[in-house]
């Protein structure tokens, strides 16, 4: 086995462990974080998928590496505004379930 | 090389983030000046683009690199076209939020200016996705709307829209992994993401599937295709009216652009028509449930959001009677986005209006609002009409060229739908209207004198909706498609649209628009309304909708594979 493949492999189980914290945590910063879970496993597939197509002296393919320094900063910005407004939510109502809430009917 | 007009793709983005940049240091006083600027200069920018489109393609490399090491802006007509709508919706959004987001002297606030910014934003990232033609730089253009448009659901910073605001980010962020997923393995399948290259390299098999399955889905959950409407109410309800207009006309079109861009210039040889029914059963789904639970809605602002998940059903229509056949299709799916951008921006901003001017927007309550507000009511039948597809608008023309293309490639079953799902349409509008017009013992009570310059906004931005319809004269769509606007063939349709709609607004509504509340027939139509509420309510989940992604991807590699 290459290391790329091995890699590749790690990239799916983190995927797949994500996706299911995505779906099964009720929490919204489980969710969060599951979110960066699965980011770094896509991250991590990328730097697989660079390995494996690196040029002649190159240890990695530098198109794929410039996109995944974009997608970090990408996934970052994502976070901290995710997390900002966690952060605002339970300041202003106190708790921070993300339970249906739409806009309150006041009459019947 | 870059094309000689290819500057201006660059300047369509540039100019409202370094506005945005201006509005940031120039601070909350002058925000809106700067975001009113930019407006009109990108209307220019985009008139240009259209009319250097109409001679050739326009591109530009940067830093003159060739892809696939180097990254193409590309405009086609149809990426042109949705600049020049995006300009003018900014523009009208600009008008009517020119006072609710004014900075008085004494103050300054953080809600208008960060309203201005995030305008600035939505309108250079939406730019981008037109002219991206790279599927790295797309992901970027799509977070970036996405990083825009959250913002602008809390931008009151009360605990239910800021619930409202982070459901949409995450499950928007759900989706944006799944189409980064997919474009790392277009990377690792074809070594290049520039989208023409992609096009001649991709070949059906598990990779191609795999990947085409993952970008749409992840697509659709940020679109809001039912069954992933899951944010799309709160979020849309809960903004302030101009920022609804913002969310629920310009930011949905992005990633339905790009499903779009996908589906006919990306994968055309992935693509198949089998898949394609799959996107129009989805659209037919959202038309049928967003217009049932928007008729059983008490608030306006509420049905007006429902009827988006509709009206978003309508424009996944054009995929099985395009995708793999051509044709004047896609010139179809543009006017609708184009008719649907316009007129549900008048239809958000008249809810927005009469919510201002009444204190509520419970719909029951509405009786002889249009004696008090008749600029806003008119402005929301334009803009109902126009969505209903009724002569001369551009939703009328866009159904003409389905209608056709449903005929030519034996689809008959879509024909059902596009004429069905303009009855929903009218049963929405039967209902709100009937209401404003109908005399009551208490009328609605004008609290507030609302702004002329916004009802006049409202009412243009519907009008040029309604006049879209002029587009059939273009050489470019074929010959003798409108014959006799008034001939009867042509006016039963809408009259039976029309008589459709009442019966079901008298049926579905919680209070019909004329008497006959306790009617017995009315029972079982209020039971299957009660039933979709309820089905509704499953579906948007967190759990469920989650779990109805991972089985779209499935269904639609699927699908793409049979």
């Amino acid at each position: 086995m290459t290391d790329a493949t091995l890699y590749a492999l790690a990239a799916c189980a983190l995927i797949g462990l994500g996706v299911f914290g995505l779906i099964a945590s009720a929490d919204p910063l489980r969710k969060i974080l599951a979110f960066n879970i699965v980011g770094t496993g896509v991250f991590l597939l990328a730097g697989a998928i660079a390995r494996r197509g690196a040029g002649a002296g190159f240890e990695a393919d530098p198109v794929l590496m410039a996109l995944l320094i974009t997608g970090i900063v990408v996934a970052f910005s994502a976070t901290a505004l995710a997390v900002a407004l966690l952060v605002r939510l339970s300041v202003v109502a106190g708790d921070v379930s993300l339970a249906e809430v739409l806009p309150a009917d006041d009459d019947e | 090389m870059s094309t000689s007009s290819g500057l201006l793709l660059v300047a369509s983005v540039l100019v409202p983030f370094v506005g945005m940049m201006v509005a940031l240091v120039l601070g909350g006083r002058h925000a809106r000046l700067v975001a009113a600027t930019v407006a009109v200069a990108e209307l220019g920018t985009a008139l240009t683009t259209v009319h250097a489109v109409m001679q050739a393609p326009q591109r530009y490399l940067l830093g003159g690199w060739v892809p696939p090491l180097g990254v193409a802006l590309r405009a086609d007509a149809l990426s042109a076209g949705m600049m020049l709508v995006v300009a003018v919706v900014i523009v009208g959004i600009v008008l009517y939020a020119w006072r609710d987001f004014a900075t008085p002297d004494a103050e300054e606030r953080r809600a208008p200016l960060m309203f201005w910014l995030l305008l600035l934003a939505v309108s250079g990232s939406l730019n981008l996705i037109f002219v991206s033609g790279d599927l790295f730089t797309l992901y970027v253009g799509l977070e970036l709307l996405t990083f825009a448009g959250v913002p602008l659901v809390c931008l009151d910073g009360k605990g239910d829209t800021l619930r409202a605001a982070l459901r949409y980010l995450l499950f928007a962020l759900v989706g944006s992994l799944l189409y980064l997923l997919g474009a790392v393995l277009a990377y690792g399948a074809f070594g290049t993401l520039d989208i023409p290259l992609v096009a001649t390299a991709a070949e059906p098999g598990l990779l191609g599937w795999t990947i085409l399955a993952l970008m749409t889905v992840g697509l659709l959950a940020k679109t809001a295709l039912f069954p992933l409407h899951i944010w799309l109410p709160p979020a849309h309800a809960g903004a302030p009216p101009a920022a609804s207009a913002v969310l629920s006309a310009l930011v949905v079109k992005g990633s339905w652009f790009l499903v779009v861009r996908l589906w006919f210039d990306t994968f055309p040889g992935v693509a198949t028509v089998d898949a394609a029914q799959l996107l129009g059963g989805l659209g037919t789904a959202a038309i049928i449930v967003g217009s049932v639970v928007a008729l059983c809605q008490k608030r306006l602002k509420l049905l007006v959001a429902y009827s988006t998940i509709a009206q978003i059903g309508y424009l996944f229509l054009m995929f099985p009677l395009g995708v793999g056949f051509g044709g004047d299709v896609l010139t179809a799916g543009f006017l609708q986005a184009a008719a649907h951008a316009t007129a549900k921006a008048g239809m958000f901003m008249a809810a927005g209006l009469i919510y201002a001017g009444f204190g509520h927007d419970r719909i029951a309550e509405l009786g002889g609002a249009a004696k008090a507000l008749p600029v806003t009511v008119l402005a929301f039948g334009v803009a109902g009409l126009a969505l209903m597809g009724v002569v001369p608008s551009g939703a009328y023309v866009a159904k003409k060229l389905m209608l056709n293309a449903a005929d030519a490639h034996a689809q008959w079953w879509w024909t059902w739908v596009l004429q069905g799902g303009a009855v929903f349409t009218a049963g929405y509008v039967v209902l709100v209207l009937g209401t404003a017009l109908r005399r009551t013992e208490t009328s609605a009570v004008l609290i507030r004198p609302v702004s002329r310059l916004a009802e006049f906004a409202a009412l243009g931005l519907a009008l040029a909706s309604l006049v879209l319809g002029l587009a059939a004269l273009s050489p470019t769509l074929p010959a003798g498609l409108v014959k006799n606007p008034l001939a009867l063939s042509e006016l039963l349709p809408t009259f039976l649209v029309v008589a459709g709609g009442v019966v079901l607004a008298m049926g579905l509504a919680r209070r019909p628009p004329f008497g006959a509340a306790g009617a017995a027939w009315r029972k079982p139509l209020r039971a299957l309304g009660s039933g979709f509420e309820a089905a509704d309510s499953m579906l948007r989940r967190w759990h469920v909708a989650a779990l109805s992604i991972l089985a779209l991807t499935a269904a639609f590699g699927g699908m793409l594979g049979a």
